[in-house]
């Protein structure tokens, strides 16, 4: 068996889970599970990304996805550098290329982006030099977030094949869903999508996953539970009727969750709607969310991004 | 054009006239800016003196091709294209008349802007422009052009462009009153609500690129809801380019009714699917977009069958800065001019479409839909002409467009065959030699 530090990872860019292999998977969560003990420690600090930068380019505003990379970024040395583009530079008429084009004059190690259109972070990747993380592009993927939940599924269960995953609410403008999908099914998980049919993108059941519009049904016998959030933008008539509709139909409370297995438990990907797809009180259950270990995996499943994707570069600063 | 005693002889040539059925070994001869004889028997003695020849080394002669639904961006855009470059475009691809669509700024909605448009042709373009009009006043969709004024001074069809006409209203009006000039209505079908927010076909590849789909059923409730209108109203009715089986099925169905409608089809949606959009190929966002495969088949069985009326380019020239974007931000189009002939002998060559049905959906139905003199070989037509490999294997070279935009995803695809010569008015405007 190899370790988690002999596992080199085969790819330049981490721009989706798409094409990823079940190797690459465990070896990234491997990598991931090295680091969250050391992020329990008073001294957090490590040295492999000493001399590197990294920049956090976010089109789109983000706390919890920023904060995380920054930090698991200066938790490994590098030099971290956060733009938030949607102030700046598109006000002006700046295309993403020439954004691109000036920030790789820069010469940054790796670029950690977000985007609000599908497809821009592979756009840019094709124009800069470095390494570049997708961290939510569009309706398309979200790597680093379907790792870090695979991430605590595993810790949580000791295994992703074999187990049901229920991925509810709205499926249609889900990056988080896309990649958790195809991450899931790669590791031998069965994947379940429970939403109203306008939140579900058409032919999804293309992706071997089955696909319900009621929730004890499709909660019916799952070993996790994972609620996606319903944008405010979303709620009011144009893809649902009303806030009230969707959580009476499609909320996650105690009740409900008495369908899935008895030891189910609940992730979200944040931020929450209390009260719109998931119950307060449930949210809050310590046994049965996970929603703050998630959070807390997000840190280590970034740092193993960032070591397994700087690892091949020359000149390496400190051996660990 | 040529002067009026200026005789050409078109010699060892194969004459193909797709109007008359000819396909035959001959011979044709212009005289100033008409065609004054042709057939297998002319010239059989040797071409007497003081007549021009042109060898035709036993390539394909036939009518310049007439493309019924291009983009040519003058007046308001000559950074993407003129009425200059997009002719030369057209010559290099043996399109010889172009119907230069209405949506430009200011849009081509009165008379005088439309004679601007054939005067600025005149003066500076190599092949035919014809002008088209708007159907709603600044393509508003809201109230009806001048229809009848419009048509006297040169408008040769009515359309808003790239926008569908929403309102029912206002179609039926537009195709009840223009029945008084016999006047023809393009409709570029798609349900404008059903579309607003996709930017590819609705399906499984944009579902994996998390891009906003455009349903097939935008187009075929468009089609009917039109057909109806058209049933109502007797109007004459063109469908800009159909995409997909159902609504080519309902056209087929209108047809058989006895209606008079027509549709077209561009080069993109029989030679291309959905899944060239790869990774976000931003060159393959067009209007209607690329479909599923069964739909891209149903195109071909639809111009097999003669359901599909015409080949048209679909001509959009747009910069670099409309398409290196986002796939979403990115704008709809792509060039046709130059890649309509050789892309369309792709049926030929593979055994969907003899090359005669095939050439007239280029040359007779869109000239008889426009009501031109054009598109046939016949004494007294005009001599607007295409000498074309037929056999001649290349590759599609972005970099030996004409146009001023490169936007076509068909950069590097091997084709076969190929224009050697494009004639217009008697007047050879483009040949390979020189064209390179």
């Amino acid at each position: 068996m190899t370790g988690p530090r002999t596992y080199v990872f085969p790819h330049r860019h981490l721009l989706g889970i798409e094409g990823l292999s079940p190797e690459d998977i465990g070896g990234l969560l491997d990598l991931a599970e090295s680091y969250v003990e050391q992020n329990r420690q008073v001294d957090k600090k490590q040295s492999i990304l000493r001399g590197r930068t990294q920049i956090n380019l976010f089109f789109e505003s983000s706390t919890r996805t920023r904060t995380s990379f920054e930090l698991a970024g200066k938790r490994l040395g590098a030099d971290v550098i956060n733009m938030s583009v949607a102030a700046s530079a598109i006000k002006k008429g700046e295309t993403l290329i020439d954004t691109a084009m000036t920030l790789n004059a820069m010469h940054p190690d790796v670029l950690v982006v977000r985007h609000p259109d599908s497809g821009a972070v592979q756009l840019l990747s094709e124009k800069v030099d470095c390494s570049v993380i997708n961290a939510g592009d569009g309706s398309h993927q979200h790597p680093t977030q379907a790792l870090l939940d695979a991430l605590t599924i595993r810790r949580r269960k000791g295994r992703l094949a074999g187990l049901t995953v229920a991925i509810c609410g709205d499926i249609l403008h889900s990056r988080v869903a896309r990649s958790n999908i195809h991450l899931l099914n790669v590791m031998g998980a069965r994947v379940r999508l429970v939403a109203p049919p306008t939140l579900l993108p058409a032919q999804v059941d293309r992706l071997g996953v089955d696909v319900c519009h009621d929730m004890r049904e499709g909660l019916a016998n799952c070993d996790i539970v994972m609620m996606l959030r319903l944008q405010t933008e979303r709620m009011h008539g144009r893809f649902v009727p009303s806030v009230r509709e969707y959580f009476h139909f499609y909320g996650l409370d105690a009740s409900r969750l008495a369908a899935a297995c008895p030891d189910a438990l609940v992730m979200h990907p944040g931020p929450m709607n209390r009260g719109v797809e998931i119950d307060s009180e449930l949210a809050d259950d310590i046994d049965r969310s996970l929603i703050r270990e998630q959070v807390e995996m997000g840190v280590a499943v970034r740092m193993a991004c960032l070591e397994a994707l700087t690892r091949p570069l020359p000149n390496r600063p400190g051996e660990r | 054009m040529a002067s009026p005693d200026r005789r050409t002889a078109y010699v060892n040539a194969r004459l193909l006239d797709p109007a008359s059925g000819l396909d035959a070994p001959g011979a044709l001869l212009t005289v100033g800016e008409a065609i004054a004889d042709l057939g297998p028997g002319l010239f059989a003695d040797g071409v007497p003196e003081g007549i021009e020849v042109v060898d035709c080394g036993g390539h394909c002669l036939c009518p310049g091709l007439i493309d019924i639904h291009a983009n040519l961006r003058e007046p308001g855009a000559e950074h993407q294209e003129t009425l200059a470059t997009g002719s030369q475009a057209a010559a290099a691809g043996g399109v010889t008349t172009v119907a230069a669509l209405p949506d430009t700024n200011p849009p081509i909605d009165e008379a005088a802007l439309v004679e601007f448009v054939a005067r600025r042709a005149r003066d500076t373009a190599i092949v035919n422009v014809v002008p088209m009009a708007a159907l709603t006043r600044g393509l508003g969709g809201r109230e009806i052009t001048e229809i009848g004024l419009l048509s006297q001074s040169g408008a040769v069809a009515f359309t808003d462009g790239a926008r569908p006409v929403a309102d029912a209203q206002v179609m039926r009006r537009a195709l009840a009153y223009a029945t008084v000039f016999d006047a023809l209505i393009i409709q570029p079908a798609e349900e404008p609500a059903l579309a607003a927010e996709g930017c590819m076909n609705e399906g499984e590849v944009a579902m994996r690129l998390g891009l906003s789909g455009v349903p097939s059923c935008a187009e075929t409730i468009m089609v009917e809801r039109d057909l109806r209108l058209v049933e109502s109203t007797g109007g004459r009715y063109h469908a800009a380019h159909l995409s997909i089986a159902d609504s080519i099925d309902c056209v087929r169905a209108a047809k058989a009714r006895g209606l008079a409608v027509s549709c077209g089809a561009t080069p993109h949606s029989f030679a291309l699917n959905e899944t060239a959009v790869g990774d976000y190929r931003t060159f393959t966002k067009v209007k209607p977009p690329l479909r599923a495969e069964p739909d891209r088949r149903a195109v071909v069985a639809g111009l097999a069958d003669g359901t599909i009326d015409v080949i048209s380019s679909g001509h959009a020239p747009l910069d670099q800065e409309s398409k290196r974007l986002p796939f979403a931000q990115a704008a709809f189009g792509i060039i046709g001019l130059e890649t309509m002939l050789p892309l369309a002998l792709e049926l030929h060559h593979n055994g969907h479409l003899p090359l005669l049905d095939l050439l007239a959906k280029m040359t007779a139905r869109p000239a008889s839909l426009l009501g031109l003199a054009a598109g046939r070989l016949a004494p007294g037509a005009p001599a607007d002409l295409l000498l074309f490999d037929l056999e001649a294997p290349w590759r599609i070279d972005e970099r030996n467009f004409r146009s001023k935009c490169k936007n076509s995803p068909f950069d590097g695809r091997p084709v076969q065959g190929r224009p050697l010569r494009t004639v217009v008015g008697g007047e050879t405007v483009y040949t390979a030699e020189a064209g390179g």
